[in-house]
């Protein structure tokens, strides 16, 4: 039986009221079976050599960085770093294709996508540090906060992208979730806000395997994560999130169309996280290393930097160049972490409320008489 | 001159207007004066709401200002959240009290800190309009009082009005506030009403400040929202027993005014606390050890509570047992004469 001829088929779909619009967007909803690919495929040679290299530096870069943060976990600078080690292709894309006009909502994962788009490394690592949360403007940067909640930031990019069009705006929203988020209620409700109200917005899932220790088995019965579009009548992508350029030229296309009013994609790139969760998690309990092995034969940076390789585009020279770059970042990174960041305790009340109520004026007072009688016993 | 207008506004003013009505000026004043105030939630558009406060704003301000959203609280909520990183000043309803819920999340892990994480540099000026407490008759989960909730968490504002005057100044206030407020509204008083004119609004009431609804010597009733008319009530058939009694009607719950509620209980000596809301780790334990630690040399008596009882809200045809009425109301008073008892 199908829906047609279901008993009160007929009023299925409902007399639309004047505002209702039905989807006109020729593009399909339904994703490819496959990840779409263009490294090493007939589709890179139409690559524009430009984009391709910028790729590669911030790549490189942006393995430097996790190496780096890792590193600085270990020496006890971070409080703790959720490393994007083998996923830097999804993260240097998704900072790439926007415009500067348009926001990013990262998650925790997604420092690198926050630095590749210009942000201050420094201010960019403030949350995992244990400094104040945010250590950047966001409306400066258009960079919302890194959300630690999972799906949380998704309806806020719907909501800024719909307000952006209100007001006239061509801005388009991007926000980034593992997979793991796709389970949580607020990617639900922020893919179907969006589809419902044609938000200009892409969401980009990183799946990359696992949710801490879950693996994507346990996560969905779905075909692919790609999928899910389908039910809110927006179109789903699958892309091989180790491709660098196939993950740019996804993303484009869905900024794009989201920019010209096509409204929202949701697009699945395929990926592995080669670290742990983070510091505290022991991968080896759920996976094992041949799986990892396997996933480090198709490594990003190198994925890319063959092709390019191939094609005359870089030499060692270039290879070297870019190397030398991220160590510099490296270090610079290195040097001012190694700083300890000051901070002034009676901030704690600052930025409670816009004026400080009586209640947090009686702690604050509270709190520098005991700043203080700390002071005096110091020099004692 | 007089206009055609200006007649009409003369009928209009004649009538007593209700707090619904208040609520709906207040909307409607805001969205004609700030272009980016937004009003957003389920089934506010088209059908006005289901209580009717927003009777009419999507016809006059059409449905870009005045959304009817897809029936998802969190999702009602957390667009809400972009817009106003956006620069917009979205007004949402949450069309009972207990439907809040979903929303919680975004409203505790974003809405309340976005200030504090982003050190002010992303504030949030959204209020949350919430229909709240019983006394309708509703079916499970149209009648609680969840007001503790959001007192608890840090960065929101929670206001309720108990007064027409009140609902049009506080949600002006709350509207215009750069922080984001909870506004707590009581149900069963959207059709209470006033000689309130819509055509003529009262002042913006600025949010924080208690009020001495009645001036009395012998003890104060400290309530708010759709307790203070009952406190009203009590107050008067308790002057047959000889009791003088002041009520303060708190208006704001975070921001607390200790101010106005301690000078109150240092003129009489004596305090009950009066809201229907569960009492065990309600909003009454909160005022009543800021009232002991603050006056107890001027007390008489302990600061007794008077409040819902500890259980989930209960079936409609049993709510009157429940929600604390004028005799519970004279008996704690009765039990304030605390000498002749111990």
């Amino acid at each position: 039986m199908t829906v047609q001829e279901l008993p009160g088929a007929a009023s299925y779909r409902p007399v639309p009221p004047p505002a209702w619009k039905p989807r006109t967007d020729p593009a399909p909803l339904l994703p490819d079976p496959e990840p779409y690919r263009v490294l090493g495929t007939e589709a890179a040679g139409g690559f524009a050599p430009d984009v391709l290299r910028r790729l590669y530096a911030e790549l490189v870069r942006g393995r430097r960085y996790n190496t780096q943060a890792t590193a600085l976990t270990k020496q006890g600078r971070l409080a703790v770093y959720p490393s994007s080690t083998g996923q830097e292709a999804c993260e240097v894309a998704a900072a790439l294709v926007l415009e500067e006009r348009d926001w990013l909502f990262p998650s925790y994962r997604d420092t690198l996508a926050a630095v590749a788009r210009g942000l201050d490394p420094v201010e960019a690592l403030t949350l995992l540090r244990g400094d104040w949360h945010t250590g950047y403007d966001p409306r400066e940067h258009r960079i919302a906060p890194l959300s630690t909640p999972l799906a949380t930031q998704l309806p806020h990019a719907v909501g800024l992208a719909h307000a952006a069009r209100l007001r006239g705006d061509d801005v388009v929203a991007l926000a980034m979730i593992g997979d793991g988020g796709t389970s949580e209620g607020d990617f639900h409700e922020a893919l179907n806000f969006a589809a419902v109200w044609q938000a200009p917005v892409v969401f980009l899932v990183q799946n990359n395997g696992f949710a801490i220790s879950v693996p994507l088995a346990k996560q969905t019965a779905a075909p692919s994560l790609a999928h899910k579009a389908v039910g809110y009548g927006m179109p789903g992508r699958l892309v091989d999130g180790n491709d660098a350029a196939a993950v740019h030229q996804v993303l484009s296309e869905a900024v794009a169309r989201a920019r010209r009013g096509g409204g929202p994609t949701l697009v699945e790139a395929v990926t592995y996280r080669i670290d742990a969760h983070t510091n505290a998690d022991d991968a080896t309990r759920y996976r094992v290393d041949d799986e990892v092995e396997a996933w480090r034969r198709h490594d990003p940076v190198k994925l890319l930097e063959r092709e390019l390789t191939e094609r005359g585009l870089i030499d060692e020279d270039g290879i070297r160049e870019a190397a030398d770059q991220a160590e510099d970042m490296a270090a610079r990174l290195r040097e001012r972490m190694n700083a300890d960041a000051v901070l002034d305790p009676m901030d704690l009340f600052t930025h409670v409320y816009a004026e400080q109520t009586a209640q947090l004026r009686e702690q604050a007072a509270q709190l520098r008489a005991e700043l203080d009688a700390e002071a005096e016993g110091d020099d004692r | 001159m007089t206009t055609v207008a200006t007649r009409a506004a003369a009928r209009t003013a004649a009538k007593p207007a209700t707090m619904a009505q208040a609520l709906n000026r207040a909307m409607r004043d805001a969205m004609a004066e700030d272009p980016t105030v937004h009003v957003m939630g389920e089934d506010v558009g088209t059908l006005g709401g289901v209580f009717r406060v927003t009777d009419g704003l999507a016809k006059e301000f059409g449905e870009d200002r005045c959304t009817d959203t897809p029936l998802a609280e969190a999702g009602i909520l957390g667009t809400a959240v972009g817009m106003a990183m956006y620069g917009l000043r979205p007004v949402v309803e949450m069309q009972f009290d207990a439907f809040a819920y979903p929303a919680f999340e975004q409203l505790v892990s974003h809405v309340s800190r976005m200030r504090n994480r982003t050190r002010g540099a992303m504030p949030m000026p959204l209020v949350v309009r919430v229909p709240y407490g019983g006394g309708i008759g509703g079916v499970e989960h149209h009648s609680d009082s969840s007001e503790v909730y959001y007192m608890a968490t840090p960065g929101l504002h929670v206001v309720t009005p108990a007064t027409v005057e009140d609902a049009y100044g506080l949600l002006r206030a709350a509207i215009a506030s750069d922080d984001p407020v909870v506004f707590l509204e009581p149900k069963r008083l959207y059709w209470s009403k006033s000689d309130w004119s819509p055509e003529n609004p009262a002042a913006v009431e600025p949010i924080g400040r208690a009020v001495v609804r009645r001036g009395g010597r012998s003890a104060t009733l400290i309530s708010y929202g759709p307790s203070v008319p009952v406190c009203l009530e009590a107050a008067e058939a308790a002057r047959a027993e000889g009791w003088d009694l002041e009520v303060v009607d708190l208006r704001s719950l975070v921001p607390f005014d200790d101010e106005t509620v301690c000078a109150s209980v240092r003129r009489t000596g004596r305090a009950v606390v009066v809201h229907e809301a569960t009492g065990f780790a309600g909003p009454g334990a909160e005022i009543a050890a800021r009232v002991t630690e603050r006056c107890f040399h001027h007390l008489e008596a302990p600061v007794l509570r008077v409040t819902g009882f500890d259980i989930p809200y209960p079936p409609p045809m049993l709510e009157r047992h429940h929600l604390p009425g004028v005799d519970r109301i004279l008996d704690a008073v009765a039990r304030l004469q605390w000498e002749a008892q111990s």
